[in-house]
């Protein structure tokens, strides 16, 4: 019998015969395995008091794992972490599968474990998923999309247009991280730095803010066009002005030290373990430290506030004491040359 | 903020002396002023204004022009760096070559041009070399790697530029110069001492960092206030008298002295580098027999007055409207170092209300 290392996923492992039943059985069953997900047609859940807060998100990335995390990992922190930033408590999650022909067996028995450990530690069941083949060079590696429906408790308002001149901006770590890991991975620069991907599930963090209030007014997790993206969608959302203070904004030695040799904005590189958080000025100290006491928040700060001025804009005040508008985002990623 | 910047901040929002105009002949510089918001801590009578600095920038339309007809005509596959991509030229950009077919490659160095080359031996592969005394020794040791590996099929397609020239052909353009400090870590600052004792232009060697470039602003303003030519390097740290023999050994060895176009500022004789006769093989235009290229811009676009400082990029008719940096007309708005580029990312100049007095723990 061939082990898993030798193994590749075929065209008939996503084809819905038997060797597909093979494959949920002896990766996907092993690592999901709840009372929830059963051999059935779609899985059957409790209804639940309140309101659902529902979101999908598809995962691509390249390299399919990289330092401090893989596509698994980042496919279920990605969706508990949207469904988190509604202030809703995640509880299931779906995900589909696609998987290039000839991916490595034994690269996707890691992936899926990963996703499983995630998953458990985020307190979220996995209870429906679906496997597709696809041809050498149609995919690259392996896709997954993950869905996730998680519970509103009551009282809990967050939106992107809720942020109000005085309100204070709170980021809650370290900014950039997973954009760095990513573009050293690819070793496109022939740089080499110690960085890892944030990569992190932050239902938890959510609850323990709303322990101290329910009054988040904005909470996002920032993503693909990291902090500085986020900001500018409050500030629009919102109608008001976003200062920032530079010199607040955490930022990692090795990766300003990347960044300023390629001529890239920390603000915009992506994080995929980092809230963005809008709320009364006088909470914001309180979250600071509730945030400071969790395991993936440990460098929350204040990094700004919202003003009635320059309304749809983000400000920074610079380290040498002058305001500047932080370069909206849309311009490509572009090394300077020189 | 640290004493000694607060200190040089103080002086500079305080200065009171006679009114000048600063260029910056750096890109970066253009950018990192930008970021810090210097401008806004100066007093109205000190104007800084961006000059040539940026490689991209001052590469002519024809380049443009002479790349996209290599990769459309002969096939070959076009090396560059990213920057460049954008860049309008007469008809069309790289980027639409691409899409009209041309193999476009994004690099980070000449050397992974050569790689590249290496590696598809079936294809001709041109490096888009531009850039100043700071960007050449890259390429001619992307140069020398080809020639020792045997890697036939690279040449290089060059429309480098050396500085010293354009600031006397600038001279009267600004009262100062801010020399950009990693071409000077390669040339020395001999040259620009000269300018300095024999012209009678100014100016002051400085680095990038906020604590750099406020010191620099200083030095340069007290300097002016005394009322005669001066050169200061204020970036010691890295530019020494003599700048880097090895780097200088290596242009020399490969390139010569050319007259060379400059967006904006028209031919400057012996301002730009050639490869050497006996290295004709690695150019790209002796290779494929490039033909003479008349490229057109766009006669709305002032890029051009830009460079030499004579307009603001937001005196330009086109400046953010029909010229963003997702859809650009000229070529000072496509790299991230152009001056238009980096008033728009900035936001023009957010005005003095923008100077904050607080946060200075």
């Amino acid at each position: 019998m061939k082990t898993n290392s030798e193994k590749k996923v075929t065209l008939a492992h996503g084809a819905g015969g038997s060797q597909t039943n093979q494959l949920i059985h002896d990766i996907f069953k092993k690592y999901f395995d709840n009372p929830d997900l059963t051999g059935d047609d779609a899985a059957v859940l409790p209804m639940e008091k309140g309101r659902i807060a529902v979101s999908t998100d598809g995962f691509i990335v390249s390299p399919a794992e990289f330092p401090g995390g893989d596509i698994g990992k980042l496919s279920i922190c990605g969706t508990v972490n949207d469904l988190a930033c509604m202030g809703a408590i995640p509880r299931y999650l779906t995900c589909a599968f696609v998987i290039e022909e000839g991916f490595s067996m034994d690269r996707l028995d890691r992936i899926v474990a990963s996703m499983g450990r995630t998953a458990r530690e985020a307190g979220v069941r996995i209870v429906a998923g679906d496997t597709k083949g696809a041809g050498r060079g149609q995919v690259d590696g392996v896709f997954i999309t993950t869905t996730g429906i998680g519970v509103i408790p009551e009282g809990v308002e967050t939106s992107g247009s809720k942020a109000r001149p005085g309100d204070l901006v709170i980021v809650s770590g370290d900014v950039g991280r997973h954009g760095c890991t990513i573009l050293l991975a690819r070793e496109d620069f022939g740089i080499e730095a110690e960085v890892t991907s944030d990569c992190a599930p932050l239902n938890g963090a959510v609850a323990d803010m709303l322990t101290v209030t329910k009054d988040l007014h904005v909470v996002r997790d920032a993503t693909r066009g990291g902090v500085g993206t986020v900001l500018y969608e409050i500030a629009d959302q919102s109608g008001v002005g976003i200062e920032l203070t530079a010199k607040k904004v955490p930022v990692q030695g090795p990766v300003r030290g990347v960044c300023s040799m390629l001529g890239l904005e920390p603000l915009y590189l992506a994080c995929e373990g980092r809230l963005v958080i809008v709320a009364p000025a006088d909470q914001a100290e309180g979250l600071v430290n509730k945030l400071r006491e969790g395991k993936y928040t440990r460098d929350a700060a204040v990094i700004g506030k919202v003003t009635e001025d320059m309304p749809g804009r983000v400000t920074m005040v610079t380290e040498i004491g002058s305001r500047t508008l932080l370069p909206p985002p849309g311009g490509e990623l572009l090394p300077r040359i020189c | 903020m640290s004493d000694k910047l607060k200190e040089a901040r103080q002086y500079l929002m305080n200065y009171s002396g006679p009114g000048l105009r600063v260029m910056e002949v750096c890109g970066t510089h253009t950018h990192e002023i930008f970021r810090l918001g210097l401008r806004q801590l100066l007093p109205d009578q000190v104007k800084v204004i961006s000059g040539p600095g940026c490689p991209v920038c001052v590469t002519p339309a024809d380049f443009i022009d002479e790349a996209v007809w290599l990769g459309l005509e002969k096939g070959v596959t076009l090396c560059t760096f990213g920057d460049l991509v954008r860049v309008p030229g007469s008809e069309r950009s790289l980027a639409a070559a691409r899409a009209e077919g041309a193999r476009v490659q994004v690099v980070y160095s000449p050397a992974d041009a050569v790689d590249y080359a290496a590696a598809h031996p079936e294809s001709q592969v041109v490096f888009l070399s531009v850039g100043f005394e700071t960007t050449v020794p890259a390429s001619c040791f992307a140069l020398e790697k080809a020639e020792r590996d045997e890697v036939d099929n690279f040449s290089l397609l060059t429309a480098n530029k050396t500085m010293p020239q354009a600031y006397q052909a600038l001279k009267g353009a600004a009262d100062v110069f801010l020399y950009p400090g990693h071409v000077n870590a390669i040339t020395g600052t001999g040259l620009c001492r000269k300018l300095a004792e024999e012209e009678g232009i100014s100016g002051v060697v400085a680095g990038f960092t906020a604590r750099e470039l406020l010191t620099a602003f200083v030095v340069l303003l007290k300097k002016y206030e005394e009322g005669k030519p001066f050169f200061v390097n204020a970036y010691p740290r890295v530019v020494k008298e003599e700048g880097s023999p090895a780097g200088l050994a290596m242009m020399d060895h490969y390139m010569e002295a050319c007259d060379a176009e400059w967006r904006g500022l028209g031919t400057i004789a012996g301002s730009g580098l050639k490869l050497r006769d006996q290295y004709a093989a690695f150019d790209a235009r002796t290779r494929f027999a490039v033909p003479k290229m008349e490229a057109r811009t766009n006669p709305a676009c002032r890029c051009g007055e830009v460079l030499k400082g004579a307009c603001l990029p937001t005196d330009c008719p086109v400046f953010g409207k029909g010229c963003t940096p997702l859809h650009p007309v000229g070529a000072c708005m496509v790299s991230g170092e152009g001056a238009c580029s980096a008033y728009y990312q900035y936001g023009g100049l957010l005005d003095k209300k923008g100077r904050s007095d607080k946060n200075e723990d």
